[in-house]
């Protein structure tokens, strides 16, 4: 009975940090089509800005929370402005242009904090369900997930900045005709991008050892997540994250983590060979 | 004395070319020492350290007026961390440098990338790290710790300390593999009985899983032989979870790249390992090894096990170069046979002339307050694993490395 519990919060978990390591990724490469393969370095850079920031004496969430989405938020901006903005529309040079500031990225972080493992620890203690002791910082990724999600959903549906966000990536033209700046829309949408993705890493960081090449880590398993979720943003996000997240952990549990891991990637391909489209272009047809 | 700049500048060249001479007189007649170690890349924590030490080591010999006569040159390679890097500069030192012999290698796989052009180019080759043990070739020279002196002396104190059941989270690679086949041996010989074993690729970093899969099987000790900075988060998440004080933890890999002061202190203390070199070890001769050290480099806190096996692989080769009293390979392969031994950072190294591995002094340690605190020095501990399986002095011509079967 204990176990069926920690299996299920293992598995939200799992489902949990698939939405936030593919959550930038889903506005960058989702909503913009940019292919952002740096995607792991905001993260990781993400990480460095909460490690820098608690060891200047900054609080925990404030800085994890805060300021790594801002300072990551602005990296992106700047990245923007200088790079990505010249590539709009241009899928295959994105890749390549993102691949080689994902270098430089690392170079940078190599440079400024040494090739050493970093970390923090977590700020949660643990606690028991029944006899287990379990990992209480999960339960603060889980609501993390959870809340980035209904913040998404809402700014998106209901929000004028995500109605003309939306508008914007559909038809830039009309956006334009209409009186706004598709370039003003697209700038802030990669800032909007950049700080998820800090956000991600900066959550992620007290769980991990922090390398400045730990961001390639996580881009095959963001990109997977966002591929299969399809043209849906958040229905795409959170279908897909839930069933890789489960099938992860179903493998992990029975077999062994590195099994968990194959399983995973055998059923994207499984998934995107019944749905090329990816899931939300199959089901929640039209959702968000 | 005044100084104007006509004299300062016939001074200074006068200098100059006085610095020079030596130098010029000299330049064809060095002993050239070959090093090739990951001094970048995620592997850098162990090869950082190890290149300084061996620099450290290389400046003693010459200041002491070098070996034989002659000062030793380094030429050294950066081998990024890269595996295949490995054969490349390997090939490099033995063929196109000439070096009279190769210090370096850091993972089993690197080593394993470069032993036999070592050994077709009769370059002798030093491996001064801590590894699965087994390798049984007599060009080689190893002196870190194998399974049987740190596993053996690990294990019973660990157990003694919790209790007979163990869980084994390795490394998945051959270190890993092999490692964990000796401490399943140890804890069964020792009375106790495995409960599972997990092995993870270098890149996995989420433990969440494998960490309730340990509590279902309910342990009293959990041995980690996990490497790098990925693994490094099992030890993290396990603290996070409040593991920590419910089952004792034992590590053969944590500290070896000084990781201890990575993780806070209540996050490591407590966790038992076990090797050859602790800083805090409390003898004359590591306070003015650490001495020598911060002369050097500043400071001496990047001083871990694998920079002082470096250190002593080097002082070792000095000292079988001055006893054998010239650079022929096989009078320095016969003046090592010969029951070398020198006093090192971490004691007494006895070359071991049967497997060309070292009889060394194991310490038990705990972590505390990132420090590894030393409990128990256990003395002169033999390579008994690689004795069972290797005798160079009955098959001089052996070149594998043994596995253990269990």
């Amino acid at each position: 009975m204990d176990l069926t519990v920690v299996i299920l919060v293992e598995m939200l978990y799992a489902v949990a940090s698939l939405i936030l390591i593919s959550a930038g990724l889903a506005v960058v490469f989702g909503m913009m089509k940019v292919i952002n393969l740096a995607h792991g370095e905001f993260m990781m850079m993400g990480g460095y800005a909460t490690i820098t920031a608690v060891n200047l004496g900054v609080n925990i969430f404030l800085a994890m929370l805060i300021i790594a989405p801002i300072v990551v938020g602005l990296i992106g901006l700047i990245t923007e402005r200088l790079v990505i903005r010249h590539l709009y529309g241009r899928l295959v040079d994105t890749m390549l242009a993102t691949w080689g500031l994902s270098l430089f990225f690392i170079g940078l972080a190599t440079m400024i904090f040494g090739n050493t493992t970093t970390g923090i620890s977590t700020p949660i203690p643990g606690f028991s369900i029944g006899n287990y002791q379990i990992n209480g910082y999960n339960f603060f990724i889980i609501v993390v997930a959870g809340l980035l999600l209904i913040g998404m959903l809402t700014i998106l549906k209901s929000t004028r900045a995500g109605l003309i966000a939306r508008g914007a990536m559909q038809r830039s033209d009309m956006a334009a005709a209409l009186g706004y700046s598709p370039d003003r829309i697209y700038m802030a949408t990669f800032f909007c991008g950049s700080a998820l993705s800090g956000l991600a890493g900066a959550v992620l960081a007290p769980l991990v050892g922090l390398v400045p090449t730990s961001g390639g880590a996580y881009i095959a398993k963001s990109f997977i997540t966002v591929i299969a979720g399809g043209p849906s943003l958040i229905a795409g996000l959170f279908t897909s994250a839930g069933f890789f997240g489960i099938v992860n952990q179903i493998f992990t549990f029975a077999i062994s983590p590195v099994i968990g891991e194959v399983a995973l990637l055998v059923a994207a391909v499984i998934l995107l060979r019944l749905l090329p489209q990816g899931i939300t272009a199959k089901f929640f047809k039209g959702k968000l | 004395m005044s100084l104007n700049r006509r004299n300062f500048l016939a001074s200074s060249a006068a200098l100059a070319g006085a610095s020079m001479l030596p130098r010029v007189a000299m330049a064809a007649d060095t002993i050239k020492l070959g090093s090739i170690l990951d001094t970048s890349g995620i592997f850098d924590a162990y090869g950082k350290p190890m290149d300084m030490a061996m620099r450290l080591a290389v400046g003693e010999i010459n200041a002491a007026g070098g070996l034989l006569g002659k000062q030793v040159e380094v030429v050294a390679y950066d081998t990024q961390s890269d595996m295949a890097l490995y054969s490349q500069y390997g090939q490099q030192l033995a063929r196109q440098d000439r070096v009279d012999v190769v210090h370096g290698g850091i993972l089993s796989a690197s080593r394993e990338a470069i032993r036999q052009t070592m050994r077709k180019t009769k370059t002798p080759y030093f491996y001064n790290v801590l590894y699965e043990g087994g390798v049984c070739d007599r060009n080689i020279f190893i002196n870190g710790v194998t399974p049987a002196q740190q596993v053996e002396a690990l294990v019973p104190h660990a157990m003694g300390k919790s209790g007979k059941k163990v869980y084994i989270l390795a490394a998945d690679y051959n270190y890993g593999q092999i490692t964990a086949r000796w401490i399943q041996k140890f804890v069964a010989d020792n009375g106790g009985e495995t409960v599972g074993v997990d092995f993870f690729p270098l890149d996995v970093s989420d433990f969440g899983s494998t960490i309730a899969k340990i509590q279902s099987a309910g342990p009293d000790l959990v041995i980690a032989p996990l490497v790098g900075g990925a693994h490094l988060s099992f030890f993290r998440q396990w603290a996070a979870a409040g593991m920590k004080d419910r089952i004792p933890l034992a590590s053969t890999t944590l500290g070896v790249g000084n990781e201890h002061k990575v993780l806070t202190a209540e996050e490591g203390n407590g966790i038992m390992v076990a090797y050859n070199y602790s800083q805090e070890l409390d003898t004359p001769a590591n306070t003015a090894f650490k001495d020598r050290w911060a002369a050097a480099y500043g400071d001496s806190g990047a001083i871990n096990e694998l920079a002082v096996s470096n250190y002593q692989g080097v002082m070792t080769w000095a000292e079988a170069v001055r006893q054998a009293g010239s650079m022929d390979r096989d009078a320095l392969i016969a003046s090592m046979e010969s029951g070398l031994s020198i006093d090192g950072p971490a004691g007494k190294i006895t070359v071991d002339p049967k497997t060309h591995h070292a009889v060394l002094d194991v310490h038990i340690m705990e972590m505390e307050n990132q420090g590894m605190k030393v409990i128990e020095t256990l003395a002169q501990r033999q390579p008994i694993d690689t004795q069972a399986v290797c005798d160079l002095s009955a098959k001089p011509n052996d070149n594998t490395q043994y596995e253990i079967n269990i």
